[in-house]
């Protein structure tokens, strides 16, 4: 397996009950203990965040994460990207189902990877699950999108947090694989725990917001954010969106959900009354 | 052709005449040519008999066999029937079969629509009728199905009714290409092609026959009906300068009602449909029953109404289009045309549902709602009564079409590529075919037909190594294609229902709970296109199935609304008209604004309209466009008229937008009516060179950088994309169960292909369905030649008479690209503003 043990204070640190294989490393900060939310309450404060440049920084768990408008999160304390849902092979997944979709967007996906990992030069780079749209991804890619891929890898600390997808494990590319992983205070796992302690950043619903104003609305990838918690977009090219006002959303995020929306060249915080549901 | 009445067997004879009546002299014809073999187009006016002339030739074919045989007579399929609507084909069988009945002929009739139940399909197939009565969408199933050449090879006769409504649409594609199927299994069938008047007959012809056969005189033309009495409402009320709803002439659209036994009241869109309705009802002290009738209304809803009017309960129905074609519903004495009628062979299809007897005039009332639609309800007047009419351009077949049908015939049985390419050529849509681009279509159905990388292992339909004939790879893959049949893509819609309070009423002794009980959906209103729904703002009023109504907001796919007490609904409602006005009635307004002689009928205030504009400005020749610029505001505007409509304008608004941003008037929006197009600015724009500011050459890159960005284009392209099999709009129920999210938006799809391979076919048709349509490529390319040297221009002080409605007309369009972003912007300067 190839995955070093990380230069800086904050490290790749698996939770002794999941795996057990790693040991701790020490961390940051303390993991902080999860504040009883009064029930009921209903003037609801709008959740630490800052918008800084084309971007938006948050507060999350005591550490602060910034949402890139290219949709990955930046942890600037561990040197770490975060992306979720890439969905590779998405298309011939589809093709071998007789949906012809065009044979692109692994490459585009990893492309616009690339050009995220040239930019920030991360130390750690996480794919938050659903890496491949279905287990026989990894053997479907092409000789020129295996290369890219695994370039890529080679170039930092590379984990898959691909949760309980049966089949669907890409580690013989390179990279670990873990189903949950401790980065200082943040936990990152592919599906939101219902009962999640603060600071968790999951993927899986592929959240969306449509925002309306001016007579008509604009549906866009979004992070969905409460201050306790975030759901990360889908990074893939096929992947489509869950509105974040879908039921799905309701138990997670029990006061309602602040969206990180992905503009064109920036992040734009639209509040919960800003988004309307549907599709 | 002279037909002698003996060309109708005794039967037949006695039966008409029993019945007090003659056979028509078209009626006959069609007979004679059918024993003949011919094919035939019938143009006739409605009331003609066109249906009796189209199935009668069939009925005395059959009658000695039925004799003959009896009930132990082969299944042999003799006549097919197509009609574009469902509810058509419905009430033809019905109407069929009392003749069929009162002349014993013992002709077996059935229907096969999407709503025949599967037992009944399978029957059928085993079975065939000797008359089957169809859609062009059943006729694709059918031709992809295992047996179909068996099924068809008897056929004599196929009838293709309304036939000029099917010809120029992309339905109108895969009816042809399935046509040319039939040719091959049933080499002599006949082909009758019934029609209402149209501009171009010889091309509809060619439609109907193909290619291949050289037929001679196929056209046979009933005796066009009494002339229709046409008015155009002229009231004292003032024309307002912009709008749509003619809510002035209300009170006399109410009068004319109340003298009429039915009145069918026309409007162009769903809005106007409401707000009219709304507008009559106000005003209805008699309490006449007046109805509302449109395409978003719960399906139980219409057939209520429809069967009211059949009943002759009512005296008035507001409508849309959804009444354009075919059924009668009843004994309509007066039509009524809200706003411009937008083009005549509307207008005439229209004025054609008052009064199903050829004898009696039609009774015709147009209802203006602005200064130019007076100009252009009499110019309609007098084209209709000339008898002139507006063509439809022949469409070009569409490539994604092809598609589908390509995948239909590999479903059927096994086909040689070469003999494809003929029969697909020899149809009138694809004549001019090239066979390299047929081969591209074959590929985008086999593997995607990509060109960088290729889906060679996962074929859709696969090559037989000894014959080299092409067909569905599996079961699976046909039976995909089966479930995604057809051009019709609705857009999306939403249910509308009201909301209620979940649970029962609290009881009396049962403590209230604190919070009060989650809102859940009621019952369903009818259903509303997604798209209108997501431009509202939870709390916005809106008018819907004749009430007002407030959005709570969207959940899954319901709208949840409750009845508001507003007396206005916040949104306004144009949301444009669905046609624009035809090229051939914009010709004609441009010639009536010019000729002083024909200013006498309009009404005064219209004439003093004119008259000031040509004092303040100038009104153009015929040939000439007029652009006008002036100061307003702090703005500077420019304003041209090439009422070309309104699909046209909004392109070159774009595109003017563009090259204005280029030459540095930094240009902040636009307005697009049916008439003219204003842009307006930071900078004075009396300055701009106009010969190369209208350069046709803004239709080559400023055309494409533009459609890179397009909402328009990427919706183009979904459309493209799911005829053509690419995205399957119906999933077997296995692959349904995957949530939501896993699955993908054409955009995304759009956006891929657009970066790597931007040239694809279905990228292609895309942009061939986008010039056709939805931006009229080819009507701006033909203005842009035809003001070549013809544009007039006048810097004025201040606003023109012209100038004015434009100016009031709703529907204004920010600059493209930057609207979607301050839409975000704005949610998220709340959040900036809160923080702050």
């Amino acid at each position: 397996m190839k995955c070093s043990i990380p230069r800086t204070p904050i490290s790749l640190s698996s939770h002794p009950d999941e795996s057990g294989a790693l040991t701790l490393m020490p961390l940051l900060s303390q993991k902080p203990k999860r504040a009883p939310r009064p029930r009921g309450v209903t003037a609801r404060a709008l959740p630490p965040l800052a918008i800084v440049g084309a971007n938006v920084e948050a507060r999350l768990g005591g550490v602060t994460v910034t949402a890139l408008p290219q949709g990955a999160l930046w942890v600037g304390e561990a040197k770490a990207l975060i992306v979720s849902d890439l969905h590779l092979e998405k298309g011939s997944s589809y093709a071998l189902r007789g949906q012809m979709l065009p044979p692109y967007d692994t490459h585009a996906t990893l492309m616009r990877l690339a050009s995220l990992i040239d930019a920030h030069a991360p130390e750690i780079v996480v794919s938050l699950g659903d890496s491949f749209h279905d287990g026989q991804g990894p053997a479907r890619l092409d000789a020129r999108d295996r290369d890219l891929l695994q370039s890529l890898i080679a170039r930092c600390d590379w984990v898959w947090v691909e949760g309980n997808h049966d089949g669907r494990s890409p580690e013989a590319l390179g990279g670990a694989v873990r189903d949950v992983l401790h980065l200082g205070a943040l936990v990152l796992r592919h599906e939101p725990t219902e009962r999640a302690t603060a600071g968790e950043i999951a993927g899986h619903l592929h959240p969306c917001a449509r925002v309306s104003g001016r007579g008509r609305s604009v549906r866009r990838r979004c992070f969905a954010f409460d201050g306790e918690r975030l759901v990360m977009p889908a990074f893939g090219a096929f992947t489509g969106g869950l509105n974040v006002r879908d039921k799905a959303f309701a138990p997670l995020f029990p006061d309602g959900v602040t969206a990180l929306v992905l503009g064109k060249e920036r992040v734009l915080p639209a509040p919960y009354e800003r988004l309307l549901g549907g599709g | 052709m002279d037909t002698p009445t003996s060309a109708l067997p005794p039967r037949f004879e006695a039966w008409f005449a029993g019945r007090g009546w003659r056979a028509r002299p078209h009626q006959l014809e069609l007979v004679s040519r059918a024993q003949a073999g011919l094919s035939t187009l019938l143009i006739a006016p409605t009331g003609a008999g066109k249906t009796l002339a189209g199935f009668m030739p069939s009925l005395i074919e059959l009658a000695p066999l039925v004799d003959e045989g009896g009930l132990k007579r082969p299944h042999k399929l003799h006549t097919l029937y197509i009609s574009p609507l469902k509810a058509l084909t419905t009430d033809v069988a019905r109407n069929l079969e009392t003749p069929v009945r009162e002349m014993q002929l013992g002709v077996r009739l059935e229907t096969r629509t999407g709503d025949t139940p599967p037992h009944k399909r399978q029957r059928q197939r085993a079975y065939p009728p000797d008359m089957l009565l169809t859609t062009p969408e059943q006729l694709c199933l059918l031709i992809a199905s295992e047996h179909a050449r068996v099924f068809f090879e008897d056929l004599q006769a196929v009838v293709i009714d309304e036939i000029h409504a099917i010809a120029p649409t992309k339905r109108g594609d895969l009816l042809a290409l399935a046509l040319a199927r039939l040719r091959r299994w049933a080499p002599s069938h006949r082909r009758v092609g019934l029609s209402a008047t149209v501009a171009d007959e010889d091309a509809l012809a060619r439609w109907l026959i193909g290619t291949e056969r050289e037929e001679q005189d196929v056209i046979v033309r009933a005796p066009p009906g009494a002339k229709p009495v046409i008015d155009v409402l002229d009231s004292d009320a003032r024309i307002p300068w912009a709008g749509h709803l003619a809510r002035h002439l209300m009170p006399d659209v109410y009068a004319a009602i109340k003298c009429a036994k039915l009145a069918l009241v026309f409007v162009n869109t769903r809005a106007q449909a409401e707000l009219t309705f709304q507008e009559l009802w106000s005003l209805n002290d008699d309490l006449l029953p007046i109805a509302l009738h449109h395409g978003s209304l719960d399906v139980q809803q219409r057939r209520k109404v429809e069967a009211a009017m059949a009943r002759g309960d009512l005296r008035a129905v507001v409508c849309t289009s959804t009444l354009d074609l075919g059924i009668d519903w009843g004994d309509v004495d007066l039509v009524i045309q809200i706003g411009a009628p937008k083009g005549c062979a509307r207008l005439v299809q229209r004025i054609g549902r008052a009064n199903h007897r050829l004898d009696e005039p039609s009774q015709a009332l147009l209802a203006p709602s602005n200064r130019f639609e007076v100009l252009e309800c009499r110019a309609a007047q007098e084209a209709v009564l000339e008898g002139a009419l507006d063509g439809a351009d022949a469409r070009v077949g569409g490539l994604d079409c092809l598609a589908q049908h390509i995948m239909g015939c590999a479903c059927g049985e096994p086909f040689d590529a070469g003999e494809l390419y003929e029969e697909v050529t020899s149809t009138f849509p694809y004549a001019e075919l090239s066979r390299a681009q047929f081969d591209r279509v074959i590929d985008l159905v086999a593997t995607g037909g990509y060109a960088l990388r290729s889906y060679d292992r996962y074929k859709r339909i696969v090559q037989d190594l000894n014959t080299g004939r092409w067909r569905a790879r599996n079961a699976a893959v046909a039976q995909a294609h089966r479930m995604n049949v057809g051009a019709i893509i609705e857009s999306e819609m939403l249910d509308v229902r009201l909301a209620v309070r979940a649970g029962v009423r609290a009881r009396p002794g049962v403590a209230k709970g604190d919070a009060p009980l989650p809102l859940v959906a009621g019952q369903r209103l009818g259903q509303i296109e997604q798209y209108f729904i997501e431009g509202l703002t939870p709390g916005d009023t809106f008018l819907f199935a004749g009430q007002i109504l407030k959005l709570l907001g969207v959940r899954e796919t319901d709208a949840l609304v409750v009845r508001a007490s507003d007396d206005n609904p916040s949104i306004p409602s144009y949301a444009g008209g669905k046609f624009p006005l035809s090229t051939f009635l914009a010709d004609r307004v441009r010639q009536l604004i010019h000729d002083p002689k024909r200013h006498k009928k309009l009404p005064q205030q219209v004439r003093d309209w004119i008259k000031v504009q040509k004092r303040r400005s100038v009104v153009p020749a015929p040939h000439e466009m007029l652009v006008e610029t002036f100061p307003r505001g702090a703005k500077h505007y420019l304003v041209c008229y090439p009422f070309e409509g309104r699909l046209a304008h909004q392109t070159l608004g774009m595109l003017l937008s563009r090259r204005l941003e280029r030459t540095g008037k930094k240009p902040l929006g636009f307005l697009a009516s049916e008439y003219a197009v204003a842009v307006w600015a930071l900078e004075p724009m009396g300055d701009v060179d106009l010969a190369g500011l209208f350069d046709e050459d803004m239709l080559g890159d400023d055309l494409e950088s533009w459609l890179a960005e397009s909402t328009l284009m990427k919706s183009m392209f979904g459309k493209c994309a799911m005829i053509a099999g690419m995205i399957q709009r119906n999933a077997p129920a296995a692959a349904r169960k995957t949530s939501r999210q896993v699955t993908f938006s054409s955009d995304l799809i759009f956006d891929v292909l657009k970066q790597y391979e931007p040239d694809h076919v279905l990228m292609q048709a895309a942009f061939a369905d986008a010039g056709e349509g939805y931006l009229d490529l080819k009507r701006l390319g033909a203005l842009l030649r035809r003001i070549k040297g013809n544009i007039v221009h006048r810097d004025l002080d201040h606003v023109s008479p012209f100038a004015a409605p434009v100016m009031l007309e709703v529907g204004r369009v920010p600059i493209q690209g930057a609207a979607e972003e301050a839409i975000l912007e704005d949610a998220a300067s709340l959040i900036a503003e809160a923080m702050s």
